[in-house]
């Protein structure tokens, strides 16, 4: 069914350096979200801070009850039962195949016998398209499979909430493409909540619900696919569509004078925003939501061209 | 600035809470079901295999020294018929727990601080954790009672094959006769010395796997943190395991008496 995780106030630094304050956010159930940010701002950290492999210096994140920020060890075993993460490299236990590797939250957490967890461990690498590579070692497979074995184990518990740590760094456009799909037909299957970082603004355009965008250490802006996509506030304008012109600089911010010179420069028009990606079986997912909708409700215009059939995916020129 | 300074002379004291507390989490761990049987039983046997022929090969010159030395220096006193016995006693009281523990330490910790180091810094630690599994119960208890299992063995073996070797020593090069060889054995040496031997190396075990957990579970910064992880669990436990040393004989010979006559 998915849970929903409700984020306040949280704070992280590492010594003296903040890593991000003061964010807030819900991610509701069933649906899914992306959150984007420049290199370098803590998107990884803020993963890993959801799951509690890193604890916040302030503020909570309540999963079904459960603050994870203050919880016990043990509870927090408990709640981790209900996640399933695909980390960055995918994580595969080099010392086992990728059956073994699947196969490993199965034999650790239920008493299925061996002949159910083949069924479910097939059922789940033919949904990854590595039915086949079952016997190798993590060592001996490309980036891209590694990633989607992760993914594989990653489902194979059935988790209510799905982490996704940039899922298409490193992955060629069309396995990007593919894996996009993949994961909405999950979303539409499963129903769990979703929740992928990256910063690849076609993913970020085209797969989720929400966005959130976090910049120069805060929570610049989170709410619906089409909020940020039609918004003019420059930061989430220059990131989704990824420009030069605006306040994010190549290390970090821009200073004054550089902000100063692009003063006169005219932004390019907002591009116009692009249909959802929608499961391939034609049905839609529980949470999605007529294309325009949030759009007409709240009085906004959106760029022309917007919700139209086979348009260009291309961005920022 | 007085601080930082501060801050830098408690580092090291910080550091062995950790460790301490990390043991204490070990030993609450050891407690919980399900116990890691084929792990244990996997890394029981991988410790043994990479310890054994280096115990037993460092142990015959181990046995030839103690010979070489104590038989010179007894032949002086003129007290050549308790020449077994003092081997006896110095290889099962010392040199048996002290070189299964620079093997332990040498061969078995940096192997687990290696194996756990890259696991890692690959994020299968993490990975094990978000599937719900503390990787404290799952590889760090069977590998600390793995380790201290087979240190007590290989306990076993040092003293066997170095009072082998002393016997060989003695008897062969230093025309020792072998009766008066054997018939010392116990004259000196008693049962307790080698129950302390046992212990001892059974607690060498223990500090050897968790100071090699610890640091490779703490390794950071990529492939140079394992390799410094590695590098940082032998030396610790080198100077951990000899000062451990000296306290417990300290308070074995305050507990147990020498045998008399």
């Amino acid at each position: 069914m998915g849970v929903e995780i409700k984020v306040e106030n949280l704070s992280k630094s590492f010594g003296k350096q903040l890593i991000w304050g003061d964010v807030s956010l819900t991610v509701p159930a069933g649906e899914i979200c992306v959150m984007l940010g420049p290199s370098g701002t803590g998107k990884s950290v803020f993963l890993k801070t959801l799951i509690g492999l890193l604890k916040p210096d302030q503020g909570s994140i309540v999963i079904e009850g459960t603050d994870i920020a203050t919880c016990s060890e043990r509870e927090l075993y408990e709640i981790r039962k209900l996640f399933g993460v695909l980390f960055q490299d995918g994580a595969m236990f080099g010392s086992m195949n990728l059956y073994d590797n699947v196969a490993f939250p199965l034999r650790e957490h239920t008493k299925k016998s061996e002949s159910e967890i083949r069924d479910i461990v097939m059922e789940k690498m033919d949904l990854v398209g590595l039915l086949g590579a079952e016997d190798k070692l993590p060592g001996e497979i490309s980036g891209g499979m590694r990633k989607r074995a992760g993914l594989a184990r990653a489902l194979v518990l059935e988790p209510e909430i799905v982490l996704f740590d940039e899922p298409d760094s490193g992955l060629d456009p069309v396995r990007t493409a593919f894996l996009n799909q993949l994961i909405v037909d999950l979303n539409a299957q499963i129903d769990a909540t979703f929740l992928i970082v990256t910063h690849d603004i076609n993913t970020a355009r085209t797969v989720p619900d929400n966005i959130g965008l976090l910049y120069h250490r805060h929570l610049a802006m989170f709410g619906p696919r089409e909020m940020l996509l039609s918004s003019e506030e420059p930061v989430v304008r220059q990131f989704l569509n990824a420009q030069r012109v605006g306040p994010i600089g190549m290390s970090e911010e821009k200073d004054a004078d550089e902000l100063e010179a692009e003063k006169d420069q005219e932004l390019p028009p907002l591009p116009p925003i692009p249909l959802q990606l929608e499961p391939s079986n034609g049905l839609s997912r529980r949470s999605q939501r007529p294309a325009g909708e949030w759009c007409r409700e709240h009085g906004v215009v959106p760029p022309p061209g917007s919700f139209e059939q086979n348009m260009s995916m291309a961005v920022g020129v | 600035m007085s601080s930082i300074t501060a801050q830098r002379v408690l580092a090291p004291v910080g550091t062995a809470g950790r460790l301490f507390a990390f043991g204490l989490d070990v030993g609450r761990s050891v407690f919980r079901r399900p116990f890691q049987v084929r792990e244990f039983i996997q890394q029981a046997w991988f410790i043994a295999s990479v310890t054994i022929i280096p115990t037993a090969l460092v142990a015959i010159p181990f046995g030839a020294v103690i010979a070489l030395q104590v038989g010179g220096l007894i032949k002086q006193f003129g007290a050549q018929s308790f020449t077994g016995s003092a081997a006896v006693l110095a290889v099962v009281r010392e040199a048996g727990p002290i070189a299964t523990s620079l093997l332990i330490a040498g061969a078995a910790g940096s192997a687990i601080a290696a194996d756990l180091g890259a696991r890692k810094i690959r994020e299968e630690l993490d990975a094990m954790m978000v599937l719900g599994i503390d990787p404290i119960q799952r590889l760090v208890v069977p590998r600390v009672l793995a380790c201290m299992l087979v240190a007590v063995f290989l306990n076993g073996l040092v003293s066997v094959v170095g009072v082998a070797g002393g016997y060989v020593f003695n008897v062969v090069l230093q025309d020792g006769t072998p009766g008066s060889y054997l018939a010392s054995f116990t004259a000196l040496a008693q049962l307790p010395d080698l129950w302390q031997g046992m212990v001892k190396a059974l607690v060498f075990g223990l500090i050897a796997a968790v100071v090699a957990c610890y640091k490779g579970m703490n390794a950071a910064g990529g492939p140079k943190g394992v390799g410094d992880a590695v590098n940082e669990s032998v030396v610790v436990t080198f100077m951990l395991l000899f000062i451990v040393n000296f306290v417990m004989s300290a308070i074995y010979f305050q507990l147990v008496p020498p045998k008399t006559g």
